[in-house]
C-alpha cells in the first residue's frame, strides 16, 4: 500500500513509471494526481495507462500507488446516476469543474452525505454468507435496493439496527469484527460469483415486433447489433433500453457521440416507464463517455458498467445492459495496445481481443445468485464494423460468442425501414429454447405463425430475385399473392415507429395478432384465387390496407376484429 | 529558459533531443536555427533519456548545433473580440498586414471534453437554402455535419453556399464563421476570401489559412486554433458560429506522416491506431452548452480517396460526426448543381429540428416518402439497363420518372439560389402529387388532404 516511485517517461495517455506495482493497481500520476492503471510491468518499470490527459506531465514527477485495482462503488444511490467510464457521477464533475471536464478533478461514484432509510431483515446471531440479503433500502420509488454481504465475507450477526445511515456508515457487525456497510466495493475486471448458472428459457420482451417475433433474446442472453453508420442503430438500442421488461438497464456510451448522448440524457429523464408509470430514470444507470473523452476512461467504462449490472443481479433483479459501442471498446484496447508498442493481431488489433471480448460477454447470463434467488443479465452490445464489413474482427469475434444476431441494414434504413433489421441476416439461437414460453404465455400457436411468417418473407427473397429478370406481372397468380404478403409483413408488422406515442411498444399479443391477421389475410387470398378471383382484385382490396394502421390502435383488439372483418366481407363480395 | 544543444537525431518533421531537464508532455518548443530562423514544435514523447518534439514548420535546415529551448506551456492562442475579420495563418499569426491580435487572454488549444450532462440537446433547425439538406437531411444548431465528397466535385462551393445562406428561422443575425484551411491550394483560399469579402462576410469571420505549400505538421494544430477561436466566440461571446474545416483528409495524412515518422505500429492503411480518439476531439467540439447562449456547428469537408466511403478517413468521421451529407460524382457528371446523394447521406439530428414549431408538421413524411421512392426509383434504372422500360410495371415507370423529375428540380439549384423550407418543401409535394394519392403510405391521410395537389 501507498508505495511510491517516479515518472520516467510520458507519451500520450500512456506513462513509465519507477514503481513496484501489481497489474491494474490504480495508481495517481503526477503532482496533479491523474488516476491511472498499471497495465503492464517490466522489470522495475511499469507502464500506466492515464484515464486524463497529460499534457505538461513530466518526467521525474512522482506516482502513487493505491495498491488495489480499480473499483466501483456499489450501494443505493447508483439508479438514476450519470456517470463517466470511471464511475465519477457528471453532475458532481460540473459542478465542480464547470461545462468542461478539466482533468485531476475526483467526485466519489456514491453521494457521501445523503442518508438512507436502511431496514434490517436479519437479527443478530443469525448466520450469513457472502451475497446473503442483510437488509433494505428504498432506494427509488419503484426499486428496493438490497443490501448484501460482501461476496467474501460471512460469519454471525453481531449486531445490526435500523436506521438512517449514509452509505459509509456502519449498520451491523459480523461476529469476526467484519462491519457491514451499505456501500461495498467491487473490482471492476472481475466478475461477481453466483451460485450457479441457469439455461436461458424466458425471453427478454423487448416490445419491437422484429425482435419479439422474429429474432427473441433470452433474459440473460446476449445479443449483437452491428450496423454501419447510418443504420438506425441507436435508436433501435434506445428503445430496446425504453421498452424491454428488465428490471434494471444500464446502458453504457461508450465512445458515443456528445450530442447523441445528450440525447440520451435528455430523454431518459422524461420517459415514464410504462409498468409503473413513474421515471424510468428510477430503474436506469447511464454511463457516458464520450469519444473525446480519455481513452482509458473508455477502456474501463464497459468494466464499470457490467460491474454495477452484476450487482443488481445480485440482489435477484434482472439487468438489461446496453453497450453502445464495443467496437468503440474494443478501438480502445487498440489504441493503448498500440501505445504499447504490442505486437498487433488483425487490423492492428491487439491478439487477446477475442478473449476479452468473450470474457466480457461471458459476464451474461441467468444465474442462481449467491443468496438463492434468480437474476439475469442480458447483454446487447452494438458493434460498429467499418464500413459496413462484416468480415471485420471485432465483428467476427463477437459473433464467435453471441447467440441473437440483429443486422441492422443501412439499405432499408435508406429506405426508411425502421428498424431497420435485415430479417434475412438476423438470428436468434434462443428460439427453440424460447419456444415453451411463447406458446404458454402468448398463444398456443406462436411458433407456427412465426415459421409462416418467416418462410413467407424468405420465399419473398427468392421470388424477388425473378422479378428482376422478367417483371412481377410474370409471375403465377399464387406468387404474386406471396408477394404482396410479404409486403404487407414488412410495411404493416415489421416496420414500427419508434417516434409513435402507441407503435413505440407492441406488447407480445399485439404482435401475435397483427401476425395473425396478415396470415389470415394470406389464406383467404390463396382461397380466393383457388376459387378464380383475379390477383388484381385481391391487389387492390381495400379492406387489407386498413391493418396498416392497427400498430397506431392503443385499444388493437377491437379494432383487429372490424378489420378481419372487413377483410372477410371483401372476400365474400369478390367471390 | 535553458536553451539545448543536444539534438541527437533528425527524422522527417521530427528531432530528438537528449538530456534535458525534465520536460513536460506536450509542451510548446521554441528552436532557434544557427541562421537566425525560429521555429516551433510541440513534444510528443518525453523521457528522462530522450525528447521527441515535432516541428511544425518542418525540419529543413535544422542541424545537431540548432538550439532548442522548452517553454513550459501548451501551444495557446490568443483570443479577443479582434479576431473577427481576421486572417490567420495555420499556427495562429495574422497573415492579413494587421495588427497582431491582442489577447483578452490565451487559451490553451487542445480543448477539454464538454462533459455530457451540461451539453444542451441540439434543437435549432438552421436553414441553408439548399433542398437536399434543409428538406431531406436537415442540419441542426450545434451538430457537426461533415461533407463527404472527392477530387473534383464542387464541395468548397457547397460550403460557401451554406456559409453564406445559413440561418436560424426566427433568431436575429447570421452565423459568425471560423474557417480553418488545412493543404488547400491558394487558388481555393483566394476563392473563398473573395467571397468573404464580396458578401461582407469577414467582418464576421476568422480564417486560418494553412495551404498546400505551408507546413504538413502545421495542419496538425490547424483545426485546434479554429476551435478554440470558435469555443471562445460561441462560449465566451454567446455567438452562433459556423466552423468549416477543410480539408480534413489533408489533417489525417498529416497525422499519419507523424505516426510514421515516430515509427509508431501503424493501423489501417498507415494511419495511427489513434486517429479515431485524435478525430473526435476535434469534431466533438461542436456543440450546446445549457445555460450558453452560443453554439458551435461545425461543417467539414473531407475528400474520400479513391471515392471509397470505407476508406479510415471517412469511416471514423463518420462514427464522430451526426451525420454526412455525401457528394455524388454521377450526378455532378450528370450537371446537377449541388451533387448531393441524399440516400447516402444523413443527417442524425434531423428529427429534434424539424416538425411543427420548427418547420412543418408533414416535414418528416415528406422527407420519408421522397427518401423511399427515390430509392426505389433509382434501383430501377439497374433494372432497366437489363430489361428495358416497356416491361417496367406501370407504377415502377411512374417511380423512375420520380428519380428523374426529383433530380432535376429538387436536387438541382442555383448556386445563389436560396430556398426557403416552404419553398423546399412545395417542390417536394409538387413531386409527390405526380404519382397516385395512394402511393404515398408514408404520408397520413390527414396531411394528404392538406397537400397533396396543392403545391
Amino acid at each position: 500500500m501507498g508505495k511510491t516511485g517516479r515518472i520516467y517517461r510520458v507519451a500520450g495517455p500512456v506513462v513509465v513509471a519507477e514503481l513496484e506495482a501489481g497489474m491494474y493497481d490504480v495508481c495517481k500520476v503526477g503532482n496533479e494526481k491523474l488516476l491511472g492503471e498499471v497495465i503492464q510491468i517490466n522489470g522495475s518499470r511499469c507502464t500506466i495507462q492515464v484515464y486524463e490527459d497529460t499534457t505538461g506531465i513530466k518526467p521525474g514527477e512522482d506516482v502513487e500507488n493505491t495498491g488495489r485495482p480499480f473499483v466501483v462503488e456499489l450501494g443505493p444511490g447508483l439508479l438514476s446516476s450519470i456517470y463517466d467510464g470511471i464511475q465519477r457521477p457528471l453532475h458532481v464533475l460540473r459542478s465542480v469543474t464547470g461545462d468542461f471536464i478539466t482533468r485531476g478533478a475526483t467526485a466519489p461514484g456514491l453521494d457521501r452525505k445523503k442518508k438512507w432509510e436502511f431496514r434490517a431483515s436479519v437479527k443478530p446471531g443469525a448466520q450469513v454468507k457472502g451475497g446473503d440479503v442483510i437488509g433494505t433500502v428504498r432506494e427509488s420509488e419503484t426499486v428496493m435496493h438490497k443490501i448484501l454481504v460482501p461476496p467474501s465475507s460471512g460469519g454471525k450477526i453481531a449486531g445490526i439496527s435500523d436506521g438512517s445511515y449514509t452509505v459509509v456508515d456502519v449498520v451491523g457487525k459480523l461476529d469476526n469484527g467484519t462491519e457491514l456497510k451499505l456501500m461495498q466495493l467491487w473490482p471492476v475486471r472481475k466478475p461477481r460469483p453466483v451460485t450457479r448458472k441457469l439455461l436461458p428459457d424466458v425471453p427478454l420482451i423487448t416490445g419491437q415486433r422484429v425482435f419479439d417475433s422474429l429474432f427473441p433474446l433470452a433474459k440473460g442472453g446476449v445479443a449483437a447489433i452491428p450496423g454501419p453508420f447510418g443504420s438506425g442503430k441507436t435508436v433501435t438500442q434506445q428503445s430496446l433500453a425504453k421498452w424491454s421488461d428488465a428490471d434494471i438497464v444500464v446502458y453504457i456510451g461508450c465512445g458515443e457521440r456528445g450530442n447523441e448522448m445528450t440525447e440520451v440524457l435528455t430523454e431518459f429523464p422524461e420517459i415514464t416507464d410504462p409498468r409503473t408509470e413513474k421515471p424510468l430514470m428510477q430503474r436506469t444507470i447511464l454511463i457516458a463517455n464520450t469519444s473525446n473523452m480519455p481513452v482509458a476512461a473508455r477502456e474501463a467504462s464497459v468494466y464499470t458498467g457490467i460491474t454495477l449490472a452484476e450487482y443488481y443481479r445480485d440482489m435477484g433483479y434482472g439487468v438489461a445492459l446496453m453497450a453502445d459501442s464495443t467496437s468503440r471498446w474494443a478501438e480502445a484496447m487498440r489504441e493503448i495496445s498500440s501505445r504499447l508498442e504490442e505486437m498487433p493481431g488483425e487490423e492492428g488489433y491487439p491478439a487477446y481481443l477475442s478473449t476479452r471480448l468473450s470474457e466480457f460477454y461471458e459476464r451474461a447470463g441467468r444465474a442462481i445468485t449467491l443468496m438463492g434467488e434468480e437474476g439475469s443479465i442480458s447483454v446487447i452490445g452494438a458493434v460498429s464494423p467499418p464500413g459496413g464489413d462484416f468480415s471485420e474482427p471485432v465483428t467476427q469475434n463477437t459473433l464467435r460468442v453471441i447467440k441473437t444476431f440483429w443486422a441492422l441494414d443501412a439499405k432499408l434504413a435508406q429506405r426508411k425501414h425502421f428498424p431497420s433489421i435485415n430479417w434475412l441476416n438476423s438470428y436468434s439461437l434462443y428460439l427453440g429454447s424460447l419456444e415453451g414460453w411463447y406458446e404458454k404465455n402468448v398463444a398456443p400457436d406462436w411458433s407456427a405463425m412465426v415459421g409462416r411468417t418467416r418462410s413467407i418473407l424468405q420465399e419473398e427473397d427468392k421470388l424477388l430475385e425473378i422479378v428482376q429478370l422478367v417483371g412481377s406481372d410474370s409471375l403465377p397468380e399464387k406468387e404474386q399473392v406471396t408477394l404482396l404478403v410479404a409486403r404487407m409483413f414488412r410495411e404493416f408488422f415489421l416496420q414500427q415507429n419508434a417516434f409513435h406515442p402507441v407503435d413505440t411498444y407492441s406488447e407480445p399479443k399485439k404482435t401475435y395478432h397483427i401476425m395473425k391477421t396478415i396470415l389470415h389475410f394470406a389464406d383467404l387470398a390463396k382461397a380466393a384465387l383457388e376459387s378464380g378471383v383475379r390477383v388484381q382484385r385481391v391487389y387492390s382490396m381495400k379492406s387489407k390496407d386498413r391493418i396498416a394502421e392497427v400498430k397506431f390502435e392503443k385499444d388493437y383488439g377491437q379494432f383487429l376484429a372490424a378489420v378481419d372483418k372487413d377483410i372477410e366481407k371483401e372476400f365474400e363480395s369478390l367471390k | 529558459m535553458k536553451e539545448y544543444k543536444t539534438i541527437s537525431r533528425i527524422a522527417g518533421p521530427l528531432i530528438f533531443v537528449e538530456k534535458t531537464e525534465p520536460v513536460g508532455y506536450a509542451e510548446l518548443v521554441r528552436i532557434a536555427l544557427p541562421n537566425g530562423e525560429v521555429k516551433s514544435g510541440q513534444v510528443l514523447d518525453t523521457s528522462d533519456d530522450i525528447v521527441v518534439v515535432q516541428v511544425f514548420e518542418g525540419t529543413s535546415a535544422i542541424d545537431l548545433n540548432t538550439g532548442v529551448k522548452f517553454l513550459g506551456e501548451n501551444i495557446k492562442l490568443p483570443v479577443s473580440d479582434d479576431l473577427l475579420g481576421r486572417i490567420l495563418n495555420g499556427a495562429g499569426k495574422p497573415i492579413d498586414g494587421g495588427p497582431e491580435i491582442i489577447p483578452e487572454e490565451k487559451v490553451d488549444i487542445t480543448g477539454a471534453a464538454i462533459n455530457p450532462y451540461a451539453r444542451a440537446n441540439p434543437s435549432d433547425f438552421i436553414q441553408t437554402g439548399i433542398s437536399t439538406i434543409d428538406g431531406t437531411n436537415t442540419l441542426v444548431r450545434g451538430q457537426k455535419l461533415p461533407i463527404f465528397s472527392a477530387s473534383g466535385l464542387p464541395h468548397n462551393e457547397i460550403a460557401m453556399q451554406i456559409a453564406r445562406q445559413a440561418k436560424v428561422r426566427g433568431s436575429e443575425g447570421g452565423f459568425a464563421i471560423v474557417f480553418a484551411a488545412m493543404g488547400i491550394t491558394s487558388e481555393e483560399s483566394q476563392k473563398f476570401i473573395a467571397e468573404f469579402e464580396e458578401t461582407g462576410a469577414l467582418k464576421r469571420a476568422v480564417v486560418f489559412l494553412n495551404l498546400a505549400d505551408d507546413p504538413a505538421v502545421e495542419r496538425l494544430i490547424t483545426p485546434r486554433m479554429a476551435l478554440t477561436a470558435a469555443e471562445y466566440l460561441a462560449f465566451r461571446k454567446e455567438m452562433h458560429v459556423l466552423v468549416i474545416l477543410t480539408d480534413m483528409t489533408n489533417y489525417a495524412e498529416s497525422l499519419r506522416e507523424i505516426g510514421a515518422a515516430r515509427s509508431e505500429i501503424p493501423g489501417r492503411r498507415g494511419y495511427p491506431g489513434y486517429m479515431y480518439t485524435d478525430l473526435a476531439m476535434l469534431y466533438e467540439r461542436a456543440g450546446m452548452i445549457k445555460g450558453k447562449k452560443g453554439s458551435i456547428t461545425q461543417l467539414p469537408i473531407l475528400t474520400m480517396p479513391g471515392d471509397d466511403i470505407t476508406h479510415p478517413i471517412p469511416d471514423l468521421t463518420g462514427y464522430i460526426t451526426e451525420g454526412q451529407i455525401t457528394l455524388s460524382r454521377e450526378l455532378h457528371s450528370k450537371g446537377v448543381f449541388p451533387p448531393i446523394n441524399i440516400l447516402d447521406s444523413l443527417s442524425r439530428l434531423m428529427n429534434l429540428g424539424i416538425g411543427k414549431g420548427k418547420t412543418r408538421d408533414d416535414h418528416k413524411q415528406v422527407s420519408d416518402q421522397i427518401f423511399a421512392f427515390y430509392a426505389e426509383g433509382r434501383d430501377l434504372r439497374g433494372l432497366v439497363a437489363i430489361v428495358g422500360e416497356e416491361s417496367l410495371s406501370e407504377r415502377d415507370k411512374r417511380l423512375l420518372k420520380f428519380a428523374a423529375d426529383f433530380e432535376a428540380k429538387f436536387v438541382r439549384q442555383g448556386r445563389n439560389e436560396d430556398r426557403d423550407i416552404e419553398q423546399t418543401l412545395g417542390i417536394g409535394w409538387k413531386l409527390l402529387s405526380e404519382l397516385p394519392e395512394s402511393e404515398l403510405t408514408r404520408i397520413s391521410p390527414e396531411l394528404r388532404k392538406q397537400h397533396y395537389g396543392k403545391h
